[in-house]
């Protein structure tokens, strides 16, 4: 099962073994709460990496502390050496890219534009640029076109570049999620559950894709809830348990890891927080994911 | 007056699905009777509707129509056309590419509505049917012959849904009326293009859009010319339904397809057209109204950037206009001025939207990392400390810089290059008084503001505004730098203002607090702005333009509402958002937002965009 992944894990274009994400220690505290606690995490260039973990195990909450959208109570994240800035924005410039667990796709904007969005950082083109209309502000906007173009057509949905993105399908909306956050031309993408809701034809598709994504020379960190995907995509996967890391290793070992099936099939381990605090941390990531958006729901 | 209509309205126990007309005349009758009314409606312009002059207008004479006549007989022209056109007669049949029948029945009731309503204001303001003409009798009976007959039209029935038996009388009725309600929809309807456009060399495309802005220029110079409240009624359902008729034949969707197509020669055309519109006028009377409405629709224009564009609702605004005003009349040399300073109008420009750009960016940075409704408090409150501050700088609350309540007076004319904007110039034979002379200044910032928008709006900066606005979380996820971007468009918007004030302040000769207040009677005031942005189609060159128009001239020709003004506004706006939420001219985008089950293409072209 995991063949497939390994005979391709040597990457062109890129130096395996170099450490692309290096997280160190990250715990994220919700007042008295922790989501998530001390958590190491490495990803190298040229390989994918999954997380998993059961339900309110605080994937999403360590997902949002390296993407910058929260700050780590404790500990740092390094991408390529460099502690991440705090602001989601200069995350995504730094060359770390993400997709959302609900589809965020700017919905009423087209395809092609939605790519063209993802090029923001890239292009420096800024309000003077646009009213001049020099020749420097046409050959960057001609490239733009032409980077996603090309971007559209890896993704196979070229031919819809004039489509709104709401019009799109459920699968083709998380292509072009995926498309959008590769325009930022990152080093690292990071994937929150880019299987959720697809169907088995759709999830083998969209490991497809992400080896591909991996050829390019990008390094690929997952999110996903879909075991079968995961162990067949990873080189390597770490499972978090109520905000510990509790094992990292190959899907061999994590498959056979008794602590990972008893967290999954709900049998107690040793030393296991009681039910009560997962459902507490539950809550506490709801309310930390409900604020934000409920900023931007005007 | 319209019981007839009504009664034939309520159909009851109608065979589901099928395809008759709403009056139960056979088709080929209707068609005859629709085009033969159409074609007796403009025979009966012709004649003497009433035998005194006291009704406005005078509609005394055989032989020439006029005032109120002359709308009724567009109706009928457009009636007749189309009629013929659905006979198929040759040379008239590009008229109605997505089908004539509901064009006939919207142009039909055109007719009839501006020839019934002239009939009873005939009646009511001169005491009794007695004061009617034949002609006017032919022109009532004719009219509504004609809408009799294109009523009967068939159109596609919608099938009723079935109802729930157990329903309460009111809930039936409502089901009901929910029926009556979509077979009028559907009575109205417009068919599907029959052909595709047929291929035209670019010199036709071009002279179609021509004159289909001569058109414009046409309503819109007539518009502004009524004299009298009957006359701007009569213009108002006219144009209305007419414009409904030629969008439901089909004829708006061509004309914007070949604008989209050519975008820059609709644009010099525009501005050709409004530029005509000082030269058609032979006294400064309407120059006034328009560039008042120039004023308030490029203003209407620099909010959009804000709401439209970047989504960021701005209570606000008409202090930003304020500023600039403020700051052109400073330096204008005007007596009342604390700065004994006299900058020529490019440096007085420059400066009032300078200096409102600074404002603007001194209000936005520490309110743009707010969202949503804290933004529009901020501004509201904003525009007021402005208007307040403005107020108290009267030397005796505050410093003795703005003269208070008195505001800044005399402020001199402009002199551009030698050409002094306060006398009459005569040009190729027409004459160009002051007001008409600051219209064709004025429109030079709308072509500057009009250019800023569609080229940030068409660029990285452009899409990050969008983007920005779609979802903020994404957005900053996609590496955009929301606040920054949100402040680029703040401070754009208000410089943009502060232009168009720096001209306002010449014009109007005297700023005072009291013109930027947050709502007024007068446009422009923060709450008109955004409602002519809103009325207008948000994130569109063209929607805001035509709100402000329609914003301005409706109180300023309908005296009589008076005090029931806002009151009407308010209502019409509320009517508005219920039935056609993206406003009169829709951003495509905002189309498809609004209306996702109905027809719209699913495919946004960049010219749509």
């Amino acid at each position: 099962m995991t063949t497939d992944t390994t005979t391709k894990s040597a990457a062109p274009g890129a130096t395996p073994g170099e450490a692309v994400l290096d997280a160190r220690g990250v715990t994220m505290r919700f007042g008295g709460l922790t989501a998530v606690r001390n958590v190491d995490l490495t990803v190298n260039s040229g390989e994918i990496v999954g997380l998993i973990g059961p339900n309110g195990a605080g994937k999403t909450t360590f997902f949002n502390c390296l993407t910058g959208l929260y700050i780590p109570t404790e500990g740092e994240v390094r991408y390529k050496g460099t502690v991440l800035p705090s602001q989601s924005f200069k995350v995504t410039a730094a060359g770390v890219a993400r997709t959302f667990q609900n589809i965020r796709l700017f919905s009423n904007m087209t395809v092609l534009e939605n790519v063209l969005v993802g090029r923001h950082t890239r292009t420096k083109e800024g309000l003077w640029s646009a009213l001049l209309r020099g020749p420097g502000f046409k050959k960057a906007e001609k490239e733009s076109e032409e980077r996603a173009m090309e971007l559209l057509e890896f993704i196979g949905l070229a031919a819809k570049r004039d489509h709104l993105a709401r019009n799109l399908p459920y699968g083709e909306q998380r292509k072009l999620e995926i498309a959008r956050a590769l325009a930022s031309e990152p080093g690292l993408l990071l994937l929150d559950e880019p299987t959720a809701g697809m169907n088995p034809q759709e999830t083998r598709a969209t490991e497809e894709l992400v080896f591909a994504i991996r050829d390019m020379g990008i390094a690929v960190l997952v999110i996903e809830h879909d075991m079968r995907f995961i162990f067949n995509l990873c080189d390597r996967v770490a499972v978090l348990v109520q905000g510990e890391k509790l094992v990292e290793g190959d899907s061999a070992t994590v498959q056979g890891d008794e602590r990972v099936v008893a967290a999954y099939l709900g049998e107690p381990y040793e030393d296991a927080p009681g039910q009560a605090e997962v459902t507490e941390v539950e809550a506490a990531e709801a309310q930390a994911d409900a604020a934000p958006r409920k900023e931007t729901d005007r | 007056m319209t019981t007839q209509t009504d009664t034939a309205l309520t159909p009851a126990g109608e065979p589901t699905g099928s395809t008759t007309g709403l009056v139960g005349i056979p088709p080929h009758i209707g068609r005859g009777l629709a085009t033969g009314g159409g074609i007796l409606t403009i025979a009966s312009t012709f004649l003497a509707w009433t035998w005194t002059d006291a009704f406005p207008g005078d509609l005394t004479f055989y032989g020439y129509p006029g005032g109120l006549q002359i709308l009724v007989l567009i109706g009928g022209l457009l009636t007749t056309l189309f009629g013929l056109s659905s006979y198929g007669v040759k040379g008239l049949r590009w008229l109605t590419p997505a089908g004539a029948d509901s064009a006939i029945k919207l142009s039909a009731l055109a007719a009839f509505a501006t020839a019934w309503y002239t009939v009873v204001a005939i009646a009511a303001e001169l005491g009794g049917l007695a004061n009617l003409e034949p002609g006017g009798w032919v022109a009532a009976v004719a009219t509504l012959a004609a809408l009799l007959g294109a009523l009967s039209l068939p159109f596609q029935r919608p099938a009723p849904e079935p109802h729930d038996p157990d329903d309460t009388g009111w809930e039936q009725f409502r089901h009901k009326a929910r029926h009556t309600g979509s077979v009028i929809k559907a009575a109205f309807a417009s068919g599907t293009t029959k052909a595709p456009a047929r291929k035209l060399p670019a010199y036709a495309e071009i002279l179609i859009i021509i004159a289909a802005l001569s058109l414009g220029l046409i309503v819109f110079t007539y518009g502004i010319g009524t004299e009298y409240d009957e006359q701007f009624i009569g213009f108002l359902i006219t144009a209305g339904f007419g414009f409904a008729a030629a969008a439901k034949a089909g004829l708006v969707n061509r004309v914007s397809a070949l604008t989209a197509k050519h975008r820059n020669i609709t644009m010099i055309g525009a501005f050709v057209a409004a530029a005509a519109f000082p030269f058609t006028q032979s006294d400064d009377q309407y120059a006034t109204i328009g560039v008042y409405i120039l004023i308030f629709a490029t203003v209407a224009l620099g909010l959009n950037i804000v709401v439209g564009l970047a989504g960021l609702l701005d209570l606000g605004y008409v202090a930003f206009l304020g500023v600039g005003a403020y700051t052109a009349a400073m330096v204008s040399g005007s007596p009342s001025s604390p700065f004994d300073i006299h900058l020529p109008f490019w440096g007085a420009a420059l400066l009032g939207a300078a200096v409102a750009m600074v404002f603007g960016v001194i209000i936005g940075a520490p309110t743009l990392r707010l969202r949503g409704d804290y933004l529009a408090i901020v501004t509201l409150g904003f525009g007021e400390i402005f208007r307040i501050t403005v107020l108290n700088m009267d030397g005796t609350s505050g410093p003795d810089i703005t003269n208070g309540s008195n505001g800044i007076s005399s402020i001199p004319n402009l002199n551009i290059l030698g050409f002094d904007f306060g006398q009459e110039h005569t040009i190729a034979g027409f004459t160009i008084a002051r007001f008409a002379n600051y219209f064709l200044l004025m429109l030079l910032i709308t072509l500057i503001v009009v250019v800023v928008f569609r080229r940030s709006g068409d660029s990285r900066i452009g899409r990050a505004w969008v983007a920005i606005r779609e979802d903020e979380t994404a957005a900053l996820a996609m590496g955009i730098n929301g606040f920054r971007v949100k402040l680029i468009a703040f401070a754009l918007g208000a410089a943009l203002a502060g232009l168009a004030g720096s001209v306002q302040a010449h014009v109007t000769y005297t700023v005072t607090p009291e013109q930027y207040q947050f709502a007024h009677v007068v446009p422009p005031n923060s709450a008109f702005l955004l409602a002519a942005v809103v009325l207008g189609g948000m994130g569109t060159i063209s929607g805001p333009l035509v709100g402000a128009a329609l914003l301005y001239l409706i109180p300023a020709k309908l005296q009589f509402l008076g005090d029931y003004q806002l009151l009407a506004f308010g209502l019409a706006l509320v009517l508005l958002m219920r039935f056609r939420p993206e406003g009169l001219i829709p951003n495509r985008r905002r189309q498809l937002e609004f209306h996702e089950e109905a027809e719209a293409p699913t495919v946004l072209s960049k010219a749509g965009a």
